[in-house]
């Protein structure tokens, strides 16, 4: 019966409610359409399409198509035939006319060092070929490196459209040529390291802001509003404050000949000649990424705090457990909500942490972030950086799930 | 009262200060016996919770001692103190389970198990809550965590019991069936009960003794009946339900009865509380219900009223009237078919016995 019940002018009451729930529905997406469309076209689709980079190829395919297609039948075993070796020709000639070369040069690089002079001195030399000839012989002449079938290995698979050896790079592997997968020699590995350290700072630093966190929300939740607003604007400090000027100013602090070294001397701690070495190293990244993140913790925790009641600790005092027992049977576990919305907040700012461990970290004290934009700026291996930065979204989604099994994201209070 | 120490627990000379500028306890001497149900009655700010919490062990007396079971708690901190306690918002661990909550003061004894889950289940009867075990206090009611919170407070069988206005929460109805079954819990249990609130009704409905606190004093100390029928005092004959006054000045005093002109100048016969000498200011109380209508039998003040406004009021009907200058005098008159001629602007006979009418300080 309930599909035949009207409103008052007639209209069928499921239609009715769809028409007013609708016109509901559209003004609220029209308040929120603006976030979407700059969230849409400035954060998730750039995001994807730097991602994409770490496995695309699709440039070198088109480059060398032809030779790409005619590799495909060659096993590897033995040094290419004419086939391939006169394809490739051809293709190299066309592209060294569009002055293109120095674009594969560089890729096939990734893919075997040696290649940027090798494709260099070829295309020089491409006129004096004789296209009756044995073009293998004659690459072989031009440079003695294309009887590595090592290289034209690398050509082989530095043509496919898509791969994904950057994400092996990241963790320090290498595919062989034989299609083995090798950790890459000790002297070159870098990157687990930096992923290890980076995993233990983000941890460390949680835990380092955990420990001073506590006690200072537990202090603002209980102080009159009036001290308790004083503290809150030094805890807040650093928001107002910018990075650079911050992370600046803990150099001024930890440097050799800094602030808190010279407190150290005058005050006979340490010796002038053994001044501490608090910059440059993971302590100073340790130091000031603590500071820095600091309010991350408080302001979760402290929204927690302020919601239990006084009573609660009276009351378990009353029935005879001691104030320790109270804290760590009742207070304690409920601002578990604000610890884990803290610690996954600066755990996951930290693990992608940048400037600062850049300026005060040194080479001890860098992190992944650090070498991605290394990659970014200098070695220029965009398809590598992508793929670092992808581990590392990957690493925080997990992190995040995570979250989700353990605590619940509805228990999530951020302040 | 069941008890049989006279002063189970004791204050003596108990001062206590917050901003060491002004007194919220003055000299506060306060015996409670054992098994009593004492109240603290007060209006806010009269430093009846103050003297609960220091009773507690939450707030340490300035100065003065307090004495429990004979021995003096000043130094005791509230966990050793074995009082239990039922805070105005019920201070249920929202994370703890009802049977948690409950199995909390007596894991922290190391009560071992079996016997936790007896005295859990037998606590849940008394306060009907049995099969609520494993709700968490939010899926409660409001009347029901109420319960769980006195639940807690007496499953450790303490020998004293605080509550802090521990009904303030709840809506009119279940608090007055919570008044009746914390009194019947209390006569079964013979704990001795103390409890601080703001609301007469319920320290008349519940309790032995009752303090009226006020500006950090106790103003009277008496039984429900006592306090209500032959207050000591302006302030308690104000405080505990409604009142009549007229202000005088004392013209003749004898030893039972004193007349008081008013300022309109008529004599009213008054018995003599808190007044000591002629020429005295003196407010006279009066209950409404102690006031007669057109009396016909002889009776010492006999006044004539003028109605200015009549409620009703369901059972009653309350009449004010202006009546030797007081234009706020209240009669309650209960609303039998006899009384129903009553009109505005109607003249009325009024008299009362000089017994009920009792002239108390100024």
């Amino acid at each position: 019966m309930t599909s035949e019940i009207r409103t008052s002018d007639g209209e069928l009451l499921s239609v009715k409610l769809k028409k007013v729930e609708r016109r509901r529905r559209t003004t609220a997406f029209l308040l929120a359409a603006p976030l979407l469309f700059f969230i849409v076209f400035a954060y998730v689709i750039p995001i994807f399409q730097m991602l994409g980079r770490s496995i695309d190829n699709v440039q070198m395919n088109e480059f060398l198509s032809n030779t790409h297609d005619v590799m495909q039948e060659w096993d590897g075993t033995e040094m290419p035939g004419e086939e391939i070796t006169s394809t490739f020709f051809y293709e190299l000639q066309g592209l060294v006319e569009e002055k293109n070369h120095g674009k594969i040069a560089t890729r096939l690089n990734y893919e075997k060092g040696g290649f940027t002079s090798l494709i260099k001195k070829t295309a020089r030399k491409l006129n004096d070929f004789d296209e009756n000839g044995n073009f293998l012989d004659q690459f072989i002449e031009t440079h003695k490196k294309w009887g590595d079938i090592e290289y034209w290995l690398a050509l082989k698979r530095g043509t496919d459209a898509y791969h994904y050896r950057k994400y092996l790079t990241t963790f320090d592997y290498e595919e062989k040529f034989d299609g083995s997968i090798e950790r890459i020699p000790e002297k070159k590995r870098i990157n687990v390291t930096l992923w290890i350290r980076t995993i233990f700072v983000a941890a460390g630093v949680t835990f380092c802001c955990f420990l001073l966190a506590y006690p200072i929300s537990h202090l603002l939740s209980v102080l009159p509003t009036r001290y308790s607003n004083l503290l809150m604007i030094c805890v807040l400090l650093p928001f107002w404050t910018s990075l650079l000027v911050r992370t600046s100013s803990w150099m001024v602090l930890l440097q050799k000949q800094g602030v808190l070294n010279d407190i150290f001397v005058s005050l006979g701690i340490v010796a002038d000649e053994g001044r501490l070495e608090l910059m440059y190293n993971m302590t100073g990244t340790f130091i000031a990424m603590t500071q820095i993140l600091l309010p991350f913790m408080v302001l979760p925790l402290y929204s927690v705090m302020k919601t239990i009641p006084p009573s609660l600790m009276r009351a378990a005092t009353s029935m005879g457990a001691t104030p320790f027992l109270a804290f760590r049977k009742i207070y304690f576990p409920l601002t578990y909500a604000g610890i884990s919305a803290g610690s996954i907040l600066v755990f996951v700012l930290s693990i992608g942490y940048y400037i600062t461990p850049a300026l005060v970290g040194g080479a001890k004290g860098t992190l992944i972030s650090n070498r991605i934009a290394y990659h970014m700026q200098q070695s220029l291996d965009w398809s590598l950086a992508t793929a670092m930065a992808a581990v590392l979204l990957v690493a925080v989604l997990i992190v995040y799930w995570l979250y989700n099994k353990i605590v619940g994201i509805d228990n999530m209070r951020l302040g | 009262m069941s008890g049989e120490k006279s002063d189970f627990v004791k204050f003596e000379q108990v001062d206590k200060s917050y901003d060491g500028k002004e007194l919220v306890v003055k000299g506060l001497d306060l015996d409670i016996a054992e098994g009593e149900f004492l109240t603290l009655l007060g209006p806010s700010g009269s430093g009846k919770t103050t003297t609960l919490m220091m009773l507690a062990g939450f707030e340490t007396p300035t100065n003065g001692e307090i004495y429990f079971d004979g021995n003096p708690i000043n130094n005791i901190p509230p966990h050793k103190r074995g009082i239990g306690m039922v805070f105005q918002n019920y201070a249920l661990f929202p994370h703890l389970s009802v049977f948690e909550n409950l199995a909390f003061p007596l894991k922290v004894r190391k009560i071992d198990k079996a016997e936790i889950e007896e005295r859990i289940n037998k606590t849940l009867k008394m306060v009907s809550l049995t099969g609520f075990e494993n709700r968490m206090p939010a899926q409660l009611s409001g009347g029901q965590q109420q319960r769980v919170a006195v639940a807690r407070a007496l499953v450790f069988d303490p020998k004293l019991v605080l509550m802090d206005e521990p009904l303030g929460a709840l809506d009119k109805n279940l608090r007055e069936s919570m008044q009746y079954e914390l009194k019947h819990i209390h006569e079964t249990l013979g704990v001795t009960v103390v409890y601080v609130t703001h609301d007469q009704g319920e320290a008349l409905t519940m309790s032995n003794r009752i303090a009226v606190f006020n500006d950090g004093k106790v103003q009277q100390l008496s039984g429900p009946n006592e306090l209500y029928e032959t207050p000591v005092n302006s302030f308690v004959a104000g405080f505990i339900g409604e009142n009549n006054t007229f202000t005088g000045t004392v013209k003749e005093l004898a030893s039972g009865s004193a007349k008081v002109e008013t300022s309109t100048g008529e004599i009213i016969i008054a018995n003599p509380i808190a007044v000591s000498s002629t020429g005295e200011k003196s407010r006279i109380s009066l209950r409404p219900e102690r006031v007669n209508i057109n009396p016909t039998e002889q009776i010492e003040n006999r006044f004539e009223a003028e109605i200015k406004e009549i409620i009703y009021h369901g059972d009653h009907t309350r009449v004010r009237v202006n009546l030797l200058g007081n234009d706020d005098f209240i009669l309650k008159v209960p609303n039998a078919s006899s009384n129903s001629k009553l009109n505005l602007g109607d003249k009325l006979n009024l008299g009362w016995s000089s017994q009920d009418c009792r002239a108390l300080d100024y």
